[in-house]
């Protein structure tokens, strides 16, 4: 989880200096607090500050009320910023417009709205997934759990228990939250009905549409036109 | 790295995106990355008889990968700033290649 945390060092003005050491974490579950964390107790205090050296230890958080602190940076702290943060990285001195902090336009600031939730997954071969959020890195790799594919065909569906999953990002086509309120409201045109029927349904559905498509695409290559995402179909 | 930043002064706009297998969706968008994967608030799907499985959905997380078009509201993009930018980037590209 720490992986997407970035860590900000800066020296304080010296007239202000403050000896304490702040640690923030990027928090998946408790909504980030909007005034700074406490300040810990002396205890903690690596080493007795020098008046030149004093470091304010800060993670970086996802959260709106603040913007990151400018900050000297060390190269390895730059490609970190250059990976996650590709906005101005700091409050610009001269008074522009108000920016959001750049840490909101990451995939990781994106999924971590996402985790824990019910979501439906779309795989780009048509599956569709609905379970439970619990883990993902930058690449929208993601892990699933008490995942249950819905299966549609014509006017029926079913549901098949799938247990865990562990997505490859690419093969992602979208992620829905679902609206708890809504979850059960199936459009009445769709009806349940035993996954072995939908299943020899959705079969000869996928056939069809595979000679559809290819001879499609062989009439445009004939034309001379290269089939958008050849090789692969997406449905 | 120059349409992440366009499409992060859109934020809070509502766009349609059409994904590469024809799916529309219509909503406001909340937050863009580096890989132009698209957060959605509540949408709407056009032709969303064809597309039940997304009737109870109500914001969405799209991979970049598989958009095809970002349709966007005509008052909010600034043509000629954005094709100035276009070009210094592409000189900018140029200039790095040499």
């Amino acid at each position: 989880m720490t992986a997407f945390a970035t860590s900000i060092f800066h020296r304080d003005d010296p007239k202000k200096q403050n000896e304490n050491i702040h640690i923030k974490f990027l928090n998946l579950s408790a909504p980030a607090p909007s005034r700074p964390p406490p300040t810990l107790p002396t205890a903690f205090r690596i080493s007795p500050p020098r008046q030149s050296d004093i470091r304010h230890h800060t993670m970086e958080r996802l959260s709106l009320n603040e913007s990151p602190a400018p900050a000297p940076r060390t190269p390895q702290q730059n490609q970190q910023f250059s990976q996650n943060a590709l906005g101005p990285a700091g409050p610009q001195p001269t008074g522009g417009p108000p920016q959001l902090p750049p840490q909101m336009f990451t995939t990781a600031a994106q999924l971590l709205d996402l985790t824990d939730k019910k979501l439906v997954l779309i795989l780009r071969d048509g599956r569709k997934l609905i379970g439970v959020l619990r883990s993902w890195d930058q690449f929208a790799n993601l892990v699933f759990q008490d995942t249950v594919e819905r299966v549609y065909a014509g006017q029926l569906y079913a549901d098949v228990s799938r247990g865990i999953f562990i997505v490859r990002g690419e093969n992602v086509l979208l992620l829905g939250e679902v609206d708890l309120d809504r979850e059960d409201d199936i459009p009445p045109t769709l009806t349940r009905a035993p996954f072995e029927e939908v299943f020899e349904l959705k079969k000869k559905e996928d056939s069809k549409r595979k000679t559809g498509d290819k001879k499609r695409y062989d009439e445009l290559q004939a034309l001379g036109f290269e089939p958008e995402h050849s090789g692969e179909i997406l449905f | 790295m120059l349409f992440f930043s366009f499409f992060k002064t859109l934020t809070n706009q509502t766009v349609t995106i059409e994904l590469k297998n024809d799916i529309r969706i219509r909503g406001i968008l909340k937050s863009v990355d580096q890989y132009l994967n698209i957060k959605l608030d509540d949408i709407e799907v056009l032709d969303l008889a064809k597309y039940p499985h997304l009737s109870s959905v109500k914001n969405m997380f799209i991979r970049g990968s598989v958009v095809r078009y970002v349709m966007l509201p005509r008052s909010e993009v600034d043509v000629g700033l954005l094709e100035d930018a276009t070009r210094r980037e592409a000189a900018n590209q140029a200039g790095k290649a040499r």
